[in-house]
């Protein structure tokens, strides 16, 4: 196995592009490691993406966020103004394992390791964030939704990788929140999460975005859910109709985890619950 | 026995402080030595294949290719284990779970092992043994196991404990009954009659620590083993058994151990080590990894258990009958029985009947785990009681009180109790501040009641006193829960010095005599038994040592304050002589002082603990949260409080783990689902409350100090407590452990409808 640690995203490219084994991005390592360990992967090659600046800067502005892929978690908590900013995206990110796992893992790792449970990408996409995908070709934005397409499974081609993931300007009353049920209180993962994403005027919903997480191979954004919203003040009429649509839209497995019946239940609560946070944290009072 | 045991109000100077660990420093700095930390020269890394497969014929084993690997030393099958066990099945039992012979009987069942160079060498190895299975049907559920038609896991077991005794093979391995009196009379005689059914889902031990060893074994039968176990004894008597070694031969030295809870008191990958190690005449470390853990160790039984109770009006239980259904994995066991005789000792009963039944299924083979068996027993009854108060419209506690065991009632396992705590762990709840606090919206507070025997057993205890005075102890029995820190203080008490001058070790297989392993809460309790002789045996040449030195009789001798004293008025100018004084003319007069003990620790007095919670349950998602846990618990007398307070608190955070999450999932393929600490969910401290202790001491009569064991008892009274919270909480009768999210949201759905 090779280790290689490139310091521009050029040269991570052509490094991916040039492995004809199985080449792995590293970053903080928290999923490919224990996978490694584990043994369910032996990779030829580690192309460690730490060691390039661009990639561990964090901007954050009013006009727009863009989070490097070696970000770690923490980092998105020790900053205020991203947290008045986009408080359910932090509180997603900082949801992921534990406080040592925080210090290492990245939003970016969350959203390729693909599963259909990552804390992070339903926030993300309740954002409306892109990615910034790299490879050897240059550049493309792709909207996060698009980036996975299975458990396990993105887009990516397999000499790409993402460099940032890039949030829209803020404007007006907006605020998101996310929720997750686990059993335990932290070192878990979700059974079922949900993320929405509201802006506000007068205290009535304008726009609305409402993702559901661990209910689907993918996450799961429910449009149905968010036009319930639109244009009430989050009335229990418009509530009940949102959860209607969040369970309407589930497709859980049953596993050791959960089963379909609990996941779609308790999808419809994490969505009221987080639709009541985010109203409150845009201004709305009821 | 060479000294007075009875128990007199003695007054402690050392006993019952709250020193310093011994062991501290050395934890927090990582000096401490696991069973994973020891290395010798040349050793190589042993690694076993498991089946994965619940129950299958090995119709053949080709292990060539895997041996012409460069790197590979060594390759074992169950072949390369022959039967020396003089037909004594039990260890035949060992034997086979430690390495398949010719049928994989669970998901996890080791099929063979490989030693090589490295750990890249030997996982290679692995996967060129090709392994030719033929699936057999399987059963991994305790209730499906005895119903007619469910594969047979053994044909050569017959249950055992009826009469007559049966000629055809059946997955009940034993049946045992406990009780006496009349129970239909009983029950004739009874206002209102409870029965209800429960079911508990298998937990693990949970240990940190991974099982590991260092094993080294030459072609002339001698070895050594370093090892984590809570009885290094017992191993080097069991491997050497089964390997066809004389014990002498075999040195096993324990490790430091991170953690046990019953779980580290019987071999699985040891006698592979060790016969790795002699076919290659090499040292061999084999580590188990988690996932190992999980699926080839010993956890607990899951269980389904009927109760039925009967009461007057006035409150006073007329009847009580249970029974108990435990599986004990693939290999018979006997933790049903232990469910059957724990599961009302708690009460004074009339008329009492509990009858287990030991189930086999494709499972690990189950080992203890802290007051193994008793827990769910518990669950089930206590849950009963709790109906039982409330249909009589009286208190939880009263309830209990009015029916408590106490000294002189005949329990319903047989014995009669002596002094006793069960009485004053209740009247202690009854009176606790937490049983004042308000309950809120979705709250609830629940009460219950546990037992445990406690264990005595062989022990060998040395005491050596160096020429500068400090002490070295040296006790058999590992150190799973805090002894040294007690032991210590045991001697230093009976020496009358300063706990900073004894230093307690764990001695190997080869300095001491036979000390069983440590279990049943006997640690503390048999080697501070046998450290207490010791020392005064010690005392004795002290004694000898300055009368000689003085030239008068050692009648005229006292031991006080750590000092020798000479009575009488003609010795009145004879100052005293120091325990370090005596020590530092001891080349001169006499040698090295020491002292030394073996006993059976018998009369372990039995333990009673009261708990109880305040829970909230979220009813959207079924998610419970711990408020306030408080362990009310007879100690009869804390050496070290710190220490049993842990216990208290240890014993209820694992029980608070295996009500609300824990469980091992199986799938229809009989296959494990959730080998690992990701879905294997032991609480994290965030989940847990600070839990409240209470140290009652009723002394025990048969421990020169009063002590009775106090490390498992904690673990009973927990999954019935939160059971009895969570269903006051939510206004249904929860009867399934744990007491998981989707389990408590479908009994509150349930109920709705």
């Amino acid at each position: 196995m090779r280790f290689e640690s490139p310091t521009t995203t050029k040269a991570a490219a052509t490094l991916l592009a040039s492995e004809s084994g199985i080449a792995h991005v590293l970053a903080g390592g928290t999923d490919l490691l224990v996978r490694m360990k584990m043994g369910a992967i032996e990779p030829d090659l580690i192309v460690d993406i730490k060691r390039i600046e661009s990639l561990r800067t964090l901007k954050v502005a009013a006009a727009g966020v863009q989070i490097g892929a070696a970000v770690p978690a923490v980092r998105l908590s020790e900053s205020e103004k991203l947290r008045n900013l986009w408080p359910g995206v932090v509180e997603a990110a900082n949801l992921i394992g534990s406080d040592q796992i925080q210090g290492r893992c990245t939003v970016v790792g969350n959203l390729c390791n693909a599963s259909p449970a990552a804390d992070s990408v339903p926030a993300l996409i309740a954002a409306g964030a892109k990615a910034l995908v790299v490879g050897p070709k240059g550049k493309r934005r792709v909207a996060v939704e698009k980036v996975v397409l299975g458990p396990g499974r993105t887009s990516l081609a397999r000499d790409e990788f993402i460099e940032a993931v890039v949030l829209p300007a803020r404007t007006g009353k907006s605020a998101d929140a996310y929720l997750r049920f686990t059993p335990r209180t932290e070192m878990d993962i979700a059974v079922v999460s949900a993320a929405i994403n509201l802006t506000l005027s007068r205290g009535i919903v304008q726009s609305a975005k409402v993702v559901l997480g661990a209910v689907a191979p993918t996450a799961v954004v429910v449009p149905a859910a968010a036009k319930a919203l639109i244009g009430s003040k989050l009335d229990d009429a418009a509530l009940d109709k949102m959860v209607a649509a969040c369970r309407a839209a589930c497709n859980p497995i049953d596993d050791k985890r959960g089963t379909i019946e609990y996941r779609t239940k308790v999808a419809g609560v994490m969505a009221r619950r987080a639709a009541l946070i985010a109203y409150e944290r845009a201004g709305g009072s009821k | 026995m060479p000294y007075e045991t009875d128990y007199t109000n003695q007054g402690f100077t050392k006993v019952g402080t709250r020193v310093n660990r011994p062991d501290g420093v050395d934890k927090v700095t990582g000096r401490a030595k696991y069973g994973a930390d020891a290395n010798a020269a040349g050793q190589l890394v042993g690694r076993v294949l498991r089946s994965p497969h619940a129950h299958a014929l090995i119709t053949k084993i080709d292990t060539s290719k895997a041996e012409k690997l460069p790197g590979v030393k060594a390759v074992l099958t169950g072949k390369d284990f022959p039967d020396l066990t003089g037909g004594n099945r039990g260890l035949m039992d060992i034997l086979e779970n430690c390495m398949a012979r010719g049928r994989a009987l669970y998901d996890g069942h080791a099929v063979a092992a490989v030693a090589a160079i490295d750990a890249d060498t030997a996982n290679k190895a692995l996967k060129l043994i090709k392994v030719t299975y033929k699936q057999l049907a399987h059963v991994t559920d305790v209730d499906e196991a005895i119903k007619p038609g469910a594969p047979i896991i053994h044909d050569w077991v017959r249950t055992a404990g009826v009469t007559p005794a049966p000629t055809t093979a059946s997955n009940v391995a034993q049946r045992s009954e406990f009780g006496h009196g009349d129970v239909d009379a009983g029950l004739a005689q009874a206002d209102v009659i409870i029965e209800k059914s429960f079911k508990t889902e298998q937990t693990h031990q949970g240990y940190i620590e991974p099982h590991a060893c260092l094993a080294t074994l030459g072609p002339d039968g001698s070895g050594e083993l370093w090892v984590t176990t809570q009885g290094h004894f017992t191993f080097r008597n069991v491997c050497a058994s089964l390997l066809g070694l004389e014990v002498a031969k075999l040195k096993v030295t324990s490790s430091e151990i991170g953690g046990g809870f019953g779980g580290k008191t019987h071999v699985w990958t040891e006698p592979v080590a060790l016969q790795l190690s002699r076919k290659a005449n090499r040292p061999v470390k084999l580590v188990m990894s988690r996932d190992e853990v999980f699926r080839a160790t010993g956890p607990t039984s899951s269980t389904s258990v009927d109760v039925k109770i009967g009461a007057k009006r006035n409150g006073k239980i007329t009847a009580a009958t249970a029974e108990l259904r435990y599986q004990s994995g693939a290999f018979p066991g006997m933790w049903a029985m232990f469910g059957a005789m724990t599961s009302f000792a708690c009460y004074d009963l009339k008329n009492v009947k509990s009858v287990g039944f030991d189930v086999l299924v494709n499972r690990p083979k189950v080992a203890a785990y802290r007051a193994p068996s008793a827990p769910m027993a518990a669950f089930a009854v206590e849950s009963v009681v709790d109906m039982l108060a409330a249909e009589l419209g009286m208190d939880a506690v009263d309830f209990r009180i009015k029916n408590a065991a106490k000294k002189g009632t005949k329990a319903s396992y047989g014995p009669v109790y002596g002094p006793i705590g069960i009485g004053p762990t209740l009247d202690a709840v009854k009176n606790h501040p937490h049983m004042k606090r308000k309950l809120g919206k979705n709250q609830g507070r629940g009460v219950a009641c546990g037992f445990w025997f406690n264990f005595g057993g062989q022990t060998c205890t040395d005491l050596n006193i160096g020429v500068d005075g400090s002490v070295n102890l040296t006790v058999g029995t590992v150190d799973v829960g805090g002894s040294r820190a007690s032991l210590a203080l045991i001697a230093a008490e009976e020496l009358g010095i300063d706990y900073e001058q004894v230093r307690v070790t764990i001695g190997d297989t080869n300095s001491l005599g036979h000390n069983d392993t440590t279990e049943g809460s006997r640690g503390t309790f048999s080697s501070g038994m046998a450290t207490i002789f010791a020392a005064r045996n010690a005392v004795d040449v002290l004694k000898q040592r300055a009368a000689a030195t003085w030239d008068i009789p050692v009648e005229q001798v006292i031991w006080e304050a750590g000092e020798a004293r000479a009575k009488g008025r003609q010795n009145n100018n004879l100052p005293p002589l120091s325990l370090k004084e005596i020590a530092a003319k001891s080349p001169r007069t006499g040698g090295p002082i020491a002292g030394h003990n073996e006993v059976v620790a018998d009369g372990a007095g039995v333990s009673f603990a009261s708990h109880m919670c305040d829970v909230e349950v979220d009813p959207e998602t079924g998610a419970t949260k711990i408020l306030r846990y408080t362990v009310v618990q007879d100690a009869g007398k804390a050496i070290h409080p710190d220490y049993v307070e842990g216990q208290f608190q240890g014993g209820a955070a694992q029980g608070i783990g295996w009500a609300l999450n824990e469980e091992y999932i199986y799938g229809d393929d009989g296959r494990l689902q959730n080998a690992g600490f990701l879905d294997y969910r032991i609480p994290v401290c965030s989940d847990l409350p600070f839990i409240d202790t209470q140290i009652l001491e009723i002394p025990n009569p048969n421990h020169p100090y009063g002590v009775r064991g106090v490390g498992e008892t904690s673990i009973v009274p927990p999954l019935a407590a939160i059971g009895n919270a969570v269903s006051n909480a939510v206004g249904v009768r929860m009867t399934h452990v744990p007491m998981s999210p989707p389990r408590i949201l479908n009994a509150i759905e349930t109920a709705k409808e």
